[in-house]
C-alpha cells in the first residue's frame, strides 16, 4: 500500500486491536480532523501522565508526618502544599486531602467514571476503575477494605469519598508504629499508592 | 452560597435526561454539609459544548450509607458526596 504522504497521524490499526482501542483510535482522529486536538497535544498530555507516579503523593504524607505545620498547610490547602514540596499537582482545580486517624477512615472511589488524583498518584489502578470497586465501595465498602486486607474497627467512623467533581482527593493515611527512627525519605518509601487511595494501610513490615 | 457547614439538606430526586454527576444512589437521601468547595463550570453544559457558565457552587454532603445501601455498614459509616448547588434542598 502506498504511504508517502508527509502528514503526521495516528499509528495504523492491528489485526488483533480490541475494540476499544479502536473506539479510541476512531474518536482520536475525529477530534483531530475537527482541530479539537493536535496529535502533539495528546502525545503530550499521555507523556505527562505516564510521567507521575505515587512517590509524589508519599513525599506529601511523610513531610505531613515529620512536619506539623505542613500537615495542617496540607490538610487545608493539599495543591499550595504541593507546590511547596516542589511536585506538580497538575491541571485539576483543587486536590483535597484527607486525614485518616484512630477514630475516622477515609477510601476514595468515583462512582460515576475514574476521577483520580493522577498528577500526586500516577495513573489509576485498574480495579479502581473497575465496575466492582465503583459499585462495592459505595455498597458494601467494609468488606472491600477487608479484601484489601484493612480491617477497621466497628466503632471507626468510615467515610467513603465518591469523587463526583472537580475535586480530587488523597487520603493521608495513618503513620504506622515503630517508625519514630525513620527519614523522612525512608517513611515516603513506606506508603503506598493503595494507602493514600485509603484501601491500605502503611506498615513496616512490607 | 446558601448552605453552610453542618446544614442537613436533601439530595433532589428529579430525573434529568443527559449528562450530571449527581450519582443515582444519593438522589432523594439525606444528608449533611461537610464543606463548602469553590465554584465549578456547570458539567451540565459542558457536556454538549457549552461554556458552563453560569458557575456552580459545589458541596461535599455526608449521607448516613444505611440510608442509601441495604448492606449491615457501621452505625457512623457515611458517603462523602460532591454535589451541586441546583441538586440540594432545603430540609427543616
Amino acid at each position: 500500500m502506498s504511504h508517502d504522504h508527509d502528514h503526521p497521524h495516528a499509528p495504523l490499526p492491528r489485526a488483533d486491536e480490541p475494540p476499544v482501542a479502536a473506539r479510541v483510535r476512531a474518536l482520536e482522529e475525529l477530534l483531530v480532523e475537527r482541530g479539537v486536538l493536535d496529535r502533539d497535544t495528546i502525545r503530550r498530555r499521555i507523556d505527562w501522565l505516564v510521567s507521575r507516579t505515587p512517590a509524589d503523593g508519599a513525599r506529601l504524607v511523610a513531610r505531613a508526618w515529620v512536619d506539623e505545620a505542613f500537615r495542617e498547610q496540607l490538610l487545608a490547602d493539599a495543591r499550595g502544599a504541593a507546590l511547596e514540596l516542589g511536585l506538580d499537582p497538575g491541571p485539576s482545580p483543587v486536590v483535597v486531602a484527607l486525614e485518616n486517624t484512630e477514630s475516622v477512615h477515609h477510601m476514595v472511589v468515583c462512582t460515576l467514571c475514574s476521577c483520580y488524583p493522577k498528577a500526586l498518584l500516577g495513573p489509576p489502578p485498574d480495579w479502581y476503575k473497575s465496575l466492582a470497586y465503583r459499585s462495592r465501595a459505595v455498597n458494601d465498602p467494609r468488606a472491600v477494605l477487608s479484601e484489601f486486607g484493612v480491617a477497621l474497627d466497628d466503632d471507626v467512623e468510615l467515610r467513603v469519598v465518591d469523587s463526583t467533581a472537580d475535586i480530587r482527593y488523597v487520603v493521608v493515611p495513618r503513620r504506622p508504629p515503630g517508625t519514630e527512627h525513620l527519614s523522612e525519605s525512608e517513611l515516603a518509601g513506606l506508603v503506598t499508592r493503595d494507602s493514600m487511595i485509603g484501601v491500605a494501610q502503611p506498615s513496616l513490615s512490607r | 452560597m446558601t448552605y453552610s457547614v453542618g446544614q442537613p439538606v436533601r439530595i433532589s430526586a428529579r430525573v434529568h435526561a443527559g449528562h450530571h454527576r449527581t450519582p443515582a444512589y444519593v438522589k432523594g437521601a439525606r444528608g449533611t454539609v461537610e464543606r463548602v468547595h469553590d465554584r465549578f463550570a456547570d458539567p451540565e453544559t459542558r457536556a454538549y459544548g457549552g461554556d458552563g457558565t453560569p458557575h456552580r457552587q459545589l458541596y461535599l454532603v455526608g449521607i448516613d450509607l444505611r440510608s442509601v445501601t441495604p448492606r449491615d455498614h457501621g452505625s457512623r459509616d457515611r458517603v462523602f458526596v460532591d454535589v451541586f448547588e441546583h441538586w440540594l434542598e432545603p430540609i427543616e
